[in-house]
């Protein structure tokens, strides 16, 4: 089982938005929804344009499910599954999150 | 086979419409078509002459489409005047000495202006209202005159005078009868007519008989003599004293003539000889003729049909109109003047607002017989359908000309009550089964209805009634008509920003826990982002409000393909110092940005890493620059020319205004991006007119132009007020731009704002000249105090350190996102393409 790896503290997240972390030389776009000591982490790149910026698209619920919309061209990902509500041809990658004392862990 | 020949004598608005009519419905393989058009330029619109001087070109008027007449292989002989018809051979002789042989012929040759016999009217003087040539001749003679008169108060002579207006010379309007317009309204509603168009100083001589015209004068060129001893002294005159079909070729060539002139036509608008049509003006139907378009659009419709063997007949038309005359809306339907035997008249005057309206009806008092408007014409669709559908009354008709404040409910004509084959677009005769069809065919926007059918295309004035058949034949088909922003608030963006201003609301989660639910969205988050900002003017990036907003508005500047900034600092009205272009230059050299003259004069820097925006921005500050708010929702910027301060041309200080609005308004977030341009002069360098607002210098002030666009979809700007000074101007402007922030919806720019107001250019104007809401006072507090909060978003974000630790690319690292990548281009350097980046690849290949 892999480990549990530290990323930042969760208050370093303002509620709503994302950030970037560079985890082992991938960068992991990490989401802070709401008040709630949750978050929710995927692949940074977005797949349509190919750059490193999902991280900075805004979170968004349809379908009663969390996503973020690319800020580029608006596709959305889903924060658990990564899937693409605009297409089933991409998806992005996922990844296991939990916040232990107020920091902020990923699973790679 | 050979193919048939059809010949149209006259390329007016008719003449054009004809063959518009019947590319449309024949097939064209059959038939070599040749149109005669002796004047120096193709059909244009007539209708709309007096726009020609505010908008200035030919192109603008011009009806027919680049290319039309070339693709459908119709031979126009532009400048060539038809001289005589052989009808025994078929030919038409023009003065040229071309021959031109027909099988069907159609005369469209319009009217001319009648001048009476006054003396002294041959004078260079003397002018006659019809083309463009003639607009130009008076044109060129306004520039060395002071004042004009225009002989006759009727329709066409009060547009003359609106054009006089216009051209800022002062204008005198001279009528034989009693009251102006005698031919559409009654004497009251001329009465009221006259004040209004007197209070924009327009002087009005009714009752006058002209006599003689003497070449001298002691204030002015030339003195006008009465037949009451009176005179009038003006530098020039122009004749609108009515028109008379144009039906000399046809006298001459034997065709016969309708008792009061034009070519008498049956109902199927063929002539006294068989294989010759007539239509339009110079066509005489059951002895009368007709001096609207419609009616000779409806001709041209009918011809067709009968030349290509359809059964359709001519059947009258009805005369009613709705115009808008020197800034004053006027609407006349039917028996305007009560001469119906025992008809009864409801009136209602407000000499306050200077409005008039008197409707007539049957002596049972069921059905509609005509009407006057004047000052306020919102009644006149309605009115229209109740006349020309005979459509039963309400037991109380006054109640459609009273205001809703006046105790009266208002009782609007439900467009479900009209009949399927009820005209609702005069203009190009589009009925209310036709735009039904087309709704039902899936046109469900009134953009794709006016593509379709035509109708509204036009006058416009039929828009109201388009839009309401449009929502009831979509809710008829089950179609919900909503202008929700998303699926977590039922409020239209207008609704939103009420409640936020009502409430006092400040944040986003307040907002959906009282109005909205779920989580929100990609849509409403941003569009309520925007609201907040426009509302309460508070930094942007409130830890609150962060989440909110598009990551442009977070990191204040637009992201690029490659996720890299663009950085551009305002430069009011394009101006920028030598001094501060070395600081910009010094900046992008040390960060190696990619640099470029922007469209909306000034300098863009492209390439930035987000993490370095904090340091190049606070650079830029230190060297007098602010943010330009060019990733915002915003005033972007306002064009100038360098105006009367450089140009050999300017008449006003517009490179000085182009500053003065850019510093009032900028950061004031609206609901699109906006754009304004200053011109100092008419020559219009800076395209203010495809602006949102646009302003046009003219020798005593400026003329005020909004909703303009470039962009997609192109829009010239409407003249919306003349001859402004600046406090009259930033008062319209403060207006204006509230009011657009206020009601639009989300994403929608001014053009399209305006496209969807209920009412138009003409309700705008009430809104912003004549406090038609009484909101103006609220609507200036409020710029006022959005004004007063302005602060440059980047000063502020460098003075937080908590929100500068949001640039850096990781929230573990100070690396710089590795995957963006450039490649030289041009002594600069662009994103690299995917397939020019992928290192490891680039490594393997060499090993190989």
């Amino acid at each position: 089982m892999s480990k549990w790896i530290p990323v930042c503290a969760f208050n370093n997240i303002y509620i709503g938005t994302g950030v970037c972390a560079l985890i082992e030389g991938k960068q992991i776009a990490i989401f802070r929804p709401s008040e709630k000591e949750q978050v929710f982490a995927i692949d940074n790149m977005d797949p349509f344009s190919r750059s490193n910026v999902l991280s900075r698209g805004i979170i968004c619920e349809h379908k009663e499910q969390l996503w973020v919309a690319s800020p580029l061209k608006k596709q959305r990902f889903n924060l658990i599954d990564g899937s693409c509500l605009e297409s089933d041809q991409v998806s992005v990658a996922t990844y296991k999150t939990r916040v232990k004392e107020g920091n902020i862990e990923v699973q790679l | 086979m050979s193919k048939q020949k059809l010949v149209i004598i006259g390329n007016g608005m008719v003449g054009h419409r004809f063959i518009e009519d019947f590319v449309e419905k024949a097939d064209l393989e059959k038939f070599s078509i040749t149109a005669f058009c002796e004047e120096p330029r193709v059909a244009y619109d007539r209708v709309h002459l007096s726009s020609y001087f505010s908008h200035h070109t030919a192109e603008e008027l011009s009806l027919v489409k680049e290319g039309f007449y070339e693709k459908h292989n119709i031979e126009v002989l532009i400048g060539e005047r038809a001289l005589t018809i052989d009808r025994q051979k078929k030919i038409v002789l023009s003065q040229t000495g071309r021959e031109v042989a027909y099988d069907k012929l159609v005369m469209a040759t319009g009217s001319y202006p009648w001048v009476p016999t006054i003396k002294g009217n041959e004078s260079q003087d003397c002018f006659v209202y019809r083309t463009i040539e003639d607009l130009n001749a008076i044109e060129a003679t306004a520039k060395r005159s002071k004042s004009g008169v225009v002989v006759g108060g009727g329709l066409l002579g009060l547009e003359a005078a609106g054009a006089l207006k216009a051209l800022g010379v002062e204008t005198h309007v001279i009528e034989f009868a009693p009251v102006l317009m005698a031919e559409q309204l009654d004497q009251q509603g001329g009465q009221m007519l006259r004040q209004k168009i007197e209070s924009i100083g327009v002087n009005v001589h009714t009752g006058k008989n002209t006599q003689e015209i003497i070449a001298s004068g002691e204030t002015a060129r030339n003195t006008l003599k009465f037949a009451d001893g009176t005179s009038l002294e003006v530098d020039f005159i122009v004749f609108s004293t009515g028109i008379r079909p144009q039906d000399r070729l046809s006298r001459q060539c034997g065709f016969e003539i309708g008792p009061r002139g034009g070519i008498a036509i049956n109902n199927q608008c063929m002539t006294s000889d068989p294989d010759v049509y007539a239509i339009g003006e110079c066509a005489s139907w059951n002895d009368k003729f007709f001096g609207l378009v419609a009616p000779g659009y409806n001709m041209a419709k009918v011809a067709v049909d009968n030349i290509l063997g359809r059964e359709n007949e001519f059947e009258g038309a009805d005369m009613s109109a709705k115009l808008k005359l020197l800034g004053v809306d006027v609407g006349s339907i039917g028996d305007a003047n009560g001469r119906t035997p025992n008809c009864k008249s409801y009136v209602y005057v407000d000499e306050n607002a200077s409005v008039y309206k008197r409707i007539i009806v049957s002596e049972d008092g069921k059905s509609l017989l005509g009407a006057v408007l004047v000052g306020d014409t919102e009644s006149y669709s309605d009115l229209l359908q109740y006349k020309l559908n005979g459509i039963e009354l309400p037991k109380h008709p006054d109640t459609l000309i009273l205001p809703a404040h006046a105790g009266g409910e208002k009782v609007s004509l439900g467009v479900d009550s009209l009949p399927d084959t009820a005209q609702i677009c005069s203009c190009f005769d589009v009925k209310k089964s036709d735009i039904a069809d087309a709704v039902a065919a899936g046109h469900h926007t009134l953009d794709a209805i006016k593509m379709e059918t035509s109708a509204g295309t036009g006058c416009g004035g039929c828009i109201p009634l388009v839009t309401q058949l449009l929502n009831s034949e979509l809710s008829k088909l089950g179609v919900e008509v909503n202008d929700y922003i998303c699926e977590h608030f039922a409020y239209s963006r207008q609704e939103l920003f009420h409640l936020i201003r009502v409430e006092g609301i400040k944040t986003f989660s307040e907002l959906l826990a009282k109005y909205g639910s779920g989580y929100g969205c990609e849509v409403c988050k941003p569009t309520v982002g925007s609201i907040l900002a426009s509302c309460w003017s508070e930094y942007i990036l409130s830890s609150d409000n962060n989440g909110l907003h598009d990551t442009h508005d977070i990191f204040l500047g637009n992201m690029q393909k490659d996720g890299t900034y663009s950085v551009i600092p305002r430069m009011p009205g394009g101006e920028v110092t030598p001094k501060a272009l070395s600081a910009l230059a010094s900046v992008a050299d040390q960060y190696e940005l990619y640099t470029k003259v922007t469209g909306a004069q000034r300098i863009a820097l492209f390439g930035a890493h987000k993490g370095d925006l904090p340091d190049i921005w606070s650079q830029l500050i230190a060297a007098g620059f602010e943010t330009g708010q060019a990733y915002a929702k915003a005033l972007r910027m306002v064009k100038s020319c360098v105006g009367n301060t450089w140009c050999r041309f300017g008449v006003q200080d517009s490179i000085g205004l182009g500053v003065e609005l850019e510093n009032r308004y900028k950061g004031l977030r609206t609901p699109h991006k906006m754009k304004f341009g200053v011109s100092g002069c008419t020559r219009e360098c800076s395209e203010a007119q495809g602006k949102d607002v646009g302003f046009i210098a003219t020798d005593s002030g400026w003329n005020m132009y909004v909703c303009g666009n470039g962009g997609m979809k192109p829009r010239h700007g409407d003249l919306f007020a003349t001859d402004l000074d600046k406090e009259t101007m930033l008062k319209y402007l403060d207006r204006f731009v509230m009011f657009y922030v206020r009601t639009a919806d989300k994403a929608t720019r001014t053009s399209v704002w305006l496209e969807n107001l209920d009412g138009g250019i003409d309700y705008l104007k009430k809104v912003i000249i004549d406090n038609k809401l009484g909101i103006n006072d609220q609507l200036e507090m409020d710029m006022a105090a959005a004004i007063g909060r302005y602060k440059c978003e980047w000063t502020e974000t460098l003075s937080d350190d908590n929100q500068l630790k949001r640039f850096a690319h990781f929230i573990n690292s100070d690396l710089h996102d590795e995957n963006v990548v450039f490649t030289p281009i041009r002594d600069q350097k662009r994103p690299a393409f995917i397939e020019e980046k992928a290192p490891t690849y680039k490594i393997n290949l060499e090993e190989v």
